[in-house]
């Protein structure tokens, strides 16, 4: 079946299996490897991916569901350069293997733009669907909380 | 993990889907979020032979009022929209409050009101506050449309009483400005299935004793179910927690009451009256 999607702005088009993940659309066809599988069972958010502007996890999602859509992966966020967030994770140390981190990033980059100063507790919330198996939060908690007083004085 | 092999349909209108669902029988199985179609489908524990996707049918996301005091909701309303409405906030608080405890930000941002209801998980969220709310539900079949009580439609573990050519298209909520609202959900982690979950809808009289009361109740047996013998012993009650306390561990009876890793069937009973009296409570500060 043909599936036809805009990955950070770039359009991949190819014939896949009606059953092909999206996660595996992105990762194989796309060759997009910064988005991860985890548990692969809906429950971790390695594989979180924006669809459409809003956070899914794309190991619950089949390619075919995603025609026509524009999706970005934590690829899009760096186009210049690391953004602001993923600094904050590199200063911060928010990450230690790094596997949740994209899905950790790319939850973090859609509460910034709702809320730009968001309290720890709503860091927290914002993060319910994405489980870091080494860090601990509190250093993500931190990073991103770090980032948004970052982009509030670049003003972005 | 890869599911089995399926066709693929996204029809573009619901007379394509039904017609689908009347050709492929038992072997079609509808797709709405996937949040739990998906992972059955990846474990194979559903291998159904032709899915019908309803994401592509587009009057299906909606929520409006129908002028009869009503809210009327269409099936792929994904949580997150229930969650952000104006209009939901202000006439039926209860769904705002429960979609925002379903799962996390991903699944709420996925996950359909239609979908929730049609799975009927037995600690699913959704189905406690349509309980409660004594909401109604709309079938459409190949011929004709029909309206389930929701009180009618959960009959067990993942079953409802849609048929296999049936779509769940709708959801009817009574606009009731006078009532007081909750959902608790008692759950190991904040984003996990309930343990137990209580909807409470009330309607109190002048002198505060209870007038009318809806209750949903999930989490706790093969499927949620509206306590209709608990809402009798409220009707008319003071409501205080001394009388609330007395009716609440009624809640489970004549119910066979789950146990799992998380909850033995003493504890999850013992819950399910703590929570009905919390639920009672923040209803009445709400
Ligand atoms: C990590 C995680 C956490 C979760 N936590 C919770 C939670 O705390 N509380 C909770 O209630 N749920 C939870 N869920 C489940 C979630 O609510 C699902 O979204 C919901 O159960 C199914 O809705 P869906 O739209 O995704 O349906 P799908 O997964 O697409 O479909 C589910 C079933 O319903 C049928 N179906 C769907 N729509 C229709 C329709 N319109 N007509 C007829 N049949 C239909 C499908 O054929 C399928 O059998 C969680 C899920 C995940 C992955
Ligand atoms: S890999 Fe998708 S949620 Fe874990
Ligand atoms: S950094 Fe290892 S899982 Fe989060």
């Amino acid at each position: 079946m043909q599936v036809k999607v805009k990955i950070n702005g770039k359009e991949y088009q190819d014939d896949v299996e009606p059953r092909m993940l999206l996660v595996h659309f992105i990762r194989e066809k796309a060759r997009l490897t910064g988005t991860h599988i985890g548990c692969d069972t809906g429950n971790c958010g390695a594989c979180t991916v924006l669809f459409n502007g809003r956070t899914i996890k794309s190991c619950l999602m089949l390619a075919v569901q995603a025609n026509g859509a524009e999706i970005m992966t934590i690829e899009g966020l760096s186009t210049n350069g690391l953004h602001p967030i993923q600094d904050a994770f590199l200063e911060k140390f928010g990450f230690q293997c790094g596997y949740c981190t994209s899905g950790m990033i790319l939850s973090a980059y859609v509460l910034l733009q709702s809320n730009p100063q968001p309290t720890d507790h709503e860091i927290r919330e914002a993060l319910e669907g994405n489980l870091c198996m080494c860090t601990g939060y509190q250093q993500i908690v931190e990073s991103i909380s770090y980032a948004a007083t970052k982009m509030k004085e670049a003003g972005k | 993990m890869i599911p089995s092999k399926f066709d693929y349909y996204s029809p573009a209108t619901l007379q394509e889907a039904l017609s689908l669902l009347s050709e492929y029988g038992d072997d079609a199985k509808v797709l709405a979020g996937g949040q739990s179609l998906v992972s059955l489908l990846k474990l194979r524990l559903a291998s159904p032979r032709c899915l019908v996707d309803l994401g592509s049918i587009g009057n299906l996301s909606y929520i409006h009022e129908d002028g009869a005091d009503n809210l009327l909701i269409g099936a792929m309303t994904r949580y997150a929209e229930i969650a952000e409405s104006k209009l939901i906030a202000e006439k039926c608080p209860l769904l705002r409050q429960t979609a925002l405890v379903v799962g996390d930000v991903q699944v709420r941002n996925r996950g359909t009101l239609g979908g929730s209801l049609a799975h009927a998980d037995p600690a699913g969220d959704m189905p406690a506050a349509i309980l409660a709310l004594k909401a109604d539900l709309k079938a459409t079949g190949p011929k004709r449309d029909r309206w389930i009580k929701s009180e009618d439609f959960f009959l067990g573990m993942y079953a409802t009483a849609l048929e296999a050519n049936e779509i769940l298209t709708e959801v009817r909520v009574p606009v009731l400005n006078d009532r007081q609202s909750a959902y608790l959900k008692a759950a190991r982690r904040p984003s996990d299935f309930a343990m137990v979950g209580i909807a409470v809808c009330l309607k109190r009289a002048k002198n505060g004793t209870c007038e009318d009361v809806g209750l949903g109740v999930t989490g706790i047996t093969d499927k949620p179910y509206r306590p209709q013998h608990v809402e009798a012993k409220l009707r008319g009650q003071k409501l205080d927690p001394a009388a609330i306390g007395a009716v609440a561990q009624s809640i489970t009876e004549g119910i066979d009451v789950n146990g799992n890793i998380h909850a033995s069937p003493e504890f999850r009973a013992h819950l399910a009256g703590v929570y009905l009296s919390r639920a009672i409570q923040a209803a009445i500060g709400s």
